[in-house]
């Protein structure tokens, strides 16, 4: 008897345990984003809506969960100091919410964000993976899609459309910088190494492009972190230098296994922002002292926009912002400044796009501008990792710009370009 | 000539990393008939909380107990509380339970420890190079990860074949009513065992970090791999599992230098260099559905080892 009742009380042990979890698990992916991000605080005297306008509802799919979740988080911290400092939190009414990384999820929310809860503008979405499947049922809608990040090559031309916007950069664009770059340094042999993946390959590709052929590419599992293998091959080709894309944890294994294997001081390694943004490069650590990337951006660009924004950015969040929340911040600013050209009626979608298109804002960048395909022509930096102010931080330092108004490759292939 | 024996110790060193996350898992399958789809999640909770304590002590060896001793905490509440409700179910029954338990574990660890990836770096004395052939300097420390591996299994199979827990173990893998006849206390050995494989996982967890990055889901590819090592090896059995191991170990290794070279007799370099990895990174399941095809029980089902 005994017994049975010990079994018994186990049992539900186990069933409170596992509900209570469950409904934690639940209670951290959705809800937390989506609800708390009108609540900016603002101080009605600096506000300068007028009394009684309708706000306009922006809806942000993005990259909340999972290893990748600083990205999307990062984006949102940019997005609501923008509105924040120009004293727009409440006339902008932001929806957030996670993607997961997920094409479907993020089809799902955006279904949701348009059909139930009134979005007006959409942006937000960090890969391309869940770009290339949203934002064509977005498009179609008749309403605006602005990117915060993702820029693959399939919108940029043949599939442009009058209703999506870059805010960032084309997916190719880092890759050619870094090309530029390694070929102006007048390295001969160059080999590649980057996930199996479209974005991956893509980047190679970009390097290509601006840099010429490559003595050879290796491509890893996606998601693998363990690069012995790839390095042995590195070691038995021994080119001048090595260009890699190896965004979030795997460019951390990466950095600290080149280094570990003794070929950091024999063969330098070159690659895009993505693998030494503030929070991967303070994961590397000192190994990463010295590398050069390739950005559109750094947070000591010298314009006040800039000075501005990564001193707020320091002292709402207490960290030196990533490429990420640069881009969330600038997306906010172009909505704004298109938003207050039509005097806030999103309802003439004609009308908004050419406010959007004349991108009449203060950009972190310094110059900014569409081309005709409605991607940016902006300039393209080398940056190099160096030891922040404090013990223990890293930070991007920009040496050189290595190209100048930069278009992407594929504007010429875009309709829009015609007209 | 340099490259292959490079890439061999390449090879051995994935296998010895993955034989001790499904020597364990091939132990409580074979003894108690469990899928445990949340073996991997111990290798990852052992990741996190090694990661956590050497934030804050600073030392790997006390990180490295901390994670052992994590994981074998979080193993035996896994089986007190849920594990052991369903060793008389069915297959499926185990499956969704187990894989409930992964889906909590991934996100458990972001409620706790936040989702932004962590590292575990190698400790001072194990950092650097040795010259292992003219001209070779392999890291010291995944000559360490190989050492480490050979040691634990030798003391496992120490365990099992000397000792009379040892011999509890194995008659509780075909006698389990004969051996709860004979006065043994079962749900205490099976416990036991669980615990055993759960602190193989998190030894594996800090022991690999360095060349993974803790985050959530880091336990789910090497629980697919361990997986494809006991079919290779045969359910049960501990030789299976150190060959199942090896096997893939060095069939990835070579996979992932040698497939892009041949193809390039067939494409232009920089689709060989795309396809061959991929035809690499599928080598290991086409190792598993040749065992599959002519050794269905596995290289060393059947005759238990």
């Amino acid at each position: 008897m005994h017994r049975i009742l010990a079994g018994k009380a186990r049992i539900w042990i186990a069933l409170l345990a596992s509900l209570t979890l469950v409904l934690a698990a639940c209670g951290g992916d959705g809800e937390g984003p989506a609800e708390d991000t009108t609540t900016a605080p603002t101080d009605e005297s600096e506000t300068t809506s007028d009394v009684g306008r309708e706000p306009v509802t922006v809806g942000m799919i993005t990259t909340l969960s999972g290893n990748a979740a600083y990205l999307g988080e990062d984006t949102q911290k940019g997005f609501e100091l923008a509105l924040e400092m120009a004293g727009a939190a409440e006339d902008i009414n932001l929806l957030v919410d996670d993607d997961a990384q997920d094409p479907e999820q993020g089809q799902t929310v955006a279904d949701r964000m348009i059909e139930r809860e009134g979005a007006q503008i959409m942006t937000g979405i960090v890969f391309s993976n869940v770009a290339a499947s949203v934002v064509p049922t977005i498009v179609e809608r008749d309403m605006l899609y602005i990117s915060s990040n993702a820029g693959p090559s399939v919108f940029a031309g043949e599939q442009c459309d009058e209703n999506y916007f870059v805010a960032s950069w084309q997916n190719d664009n880092p890759a050619e910088a870094v090309g530029q770059w390694v070929k102006d340094q007048g390295y001969e042999t160059v080999v590649g190494a980057a996930p199996n993946y479209q974005a991956g390959l893509d980047s190679v590709n970009g390097f290509r492009r601006t840099f010429g052929e490559l003595q050879n590419e290796f491509y890893t599992e996606l998601g693998a972190t363990d690069f012995a293998q790839t390095i042995a091959q590195i070691r038995e080709e021994s080119p001048d230098a090595v260009y890699f894309f190896y965004p979030g944890g795997m460019g951390i294994a990466f950095v600290q296994q080149y280094v570990e294997a003794g070929l950091a001081e024999e063969i330098p390694v070159f690659g895009p922002t993505f693998s030494f943004d503030e929070t991967l490069v303070d994961a590397i650590g000192e190994p990463a002292v010295g590398l050069q990337n390739g950005s559109f951006w750094a947070p000591d660009l010298d314009n006040p926009t800039n000075v501005a924004f990564v001193e707020a950015y320091r002292e709402t969040y207490g960290m030196t912002p990533t490429n990420y929340a640069a881009q969330g911040y600038d997306t906010a600013r172009l909505i704004l400044s298109a938003l207050e050209a039509v005097d806030w009626n999103v309802e003439d979608t004609a009308a908004l796009r050419e406010a959007v298109r004349a991108a009449d804002f203060e950009s972190v960048r310094g110059d900014f501008s569409f081309a005709p395909n409605q991607h940016p022509i902006q300039d393209w930096y080398i940056l190099e990792v160096v030891e922040g102010e404090e013990e223990g931080d890293f930070t991007n330092r920009i040496l050189e710009k290595v190209l100048d108004d930069h278009v992407d490759a594929f504007v010429d292939e875009c309709p829009l370009s015609d007209e | 000539m340099e490259l292959f024996f490079e890439q061999t110790l390449n090879g051995l060193q994935a296998g010895f990393t993955l034989l001790m996350i499904s020597s364990g898992l091939t132990l409580i399958f074979g003894m108690m008939g469990v899928l445990n789809l949340a073996h991997g999640s111990l290798f990852m909770i052992g990741a996190f909380v090694g990661a956590d304590v050497l934030a804050r002590t600073g030392s790997f060896e006390i990180a490295l107990l901390a994670g052992v001793i994590g994981a074998t905490i979080a193993g035996i509440l896994m089986e007190t509380v849920m594990i052991r409700w369903l060793y008389h179910r069915d297959h499926l029954d185990q499956v969704l339970a187990t894989f409930g338990l992964v889906l909590m574990a991934n996100q458990g660890v972001q409620m706790l420890w936040g989702s932004q990836p962590r590292t575990i770096s190698r400790p001072g004395w194990l950092e650097g190079a040795l010259p292992v052939l003219p001209g070779l300097q392999y890291p010291i420390y995944r000559i360490a990860i190989m050492v480490g591996g050979l040691l634990t299994m030798v003391i496992l199979w120490l365990l099992i074949e000397r000792t009379r827990v040892g011999m509890w173990i194995k008659a509780g893998q075909t006698h389990r009513e004969l051996l709860g006849a004979l006065g043994v206390n079962v749900t205490i050995l099976f416990t036991g065992v669980f615990a055993i494989g759960a602190a193989l996982a998190g030894f594996a967890g800090v022991v690999a970090a360095p060349y993974l990055t803790v985050e959530s889901g880091m336990g789910d590819n090497f629980l697919i791999l361990s997986f494809v090592v006991i079919v290779i090896g045969g359910i049960g059995s501990l030789k299976g599992a150190v060959a199942g191991s090896l096997v893939i170990g060095l069939v990835g290794a070579w996979g992932q230098t040698y497939l892009p070279r041949l193809l390039t007799n067939f494409t232009d370099p920089s689709a060989a260099a795309a396809i061959g990895s991929s035809v690499a990174s599928a080598s290991i399941y086409l190792v598993m559905a040749a065992v599959l095809i002519f050794r269905p029980e596995g290289l060393f089902g059947g005759a238990r080892g």
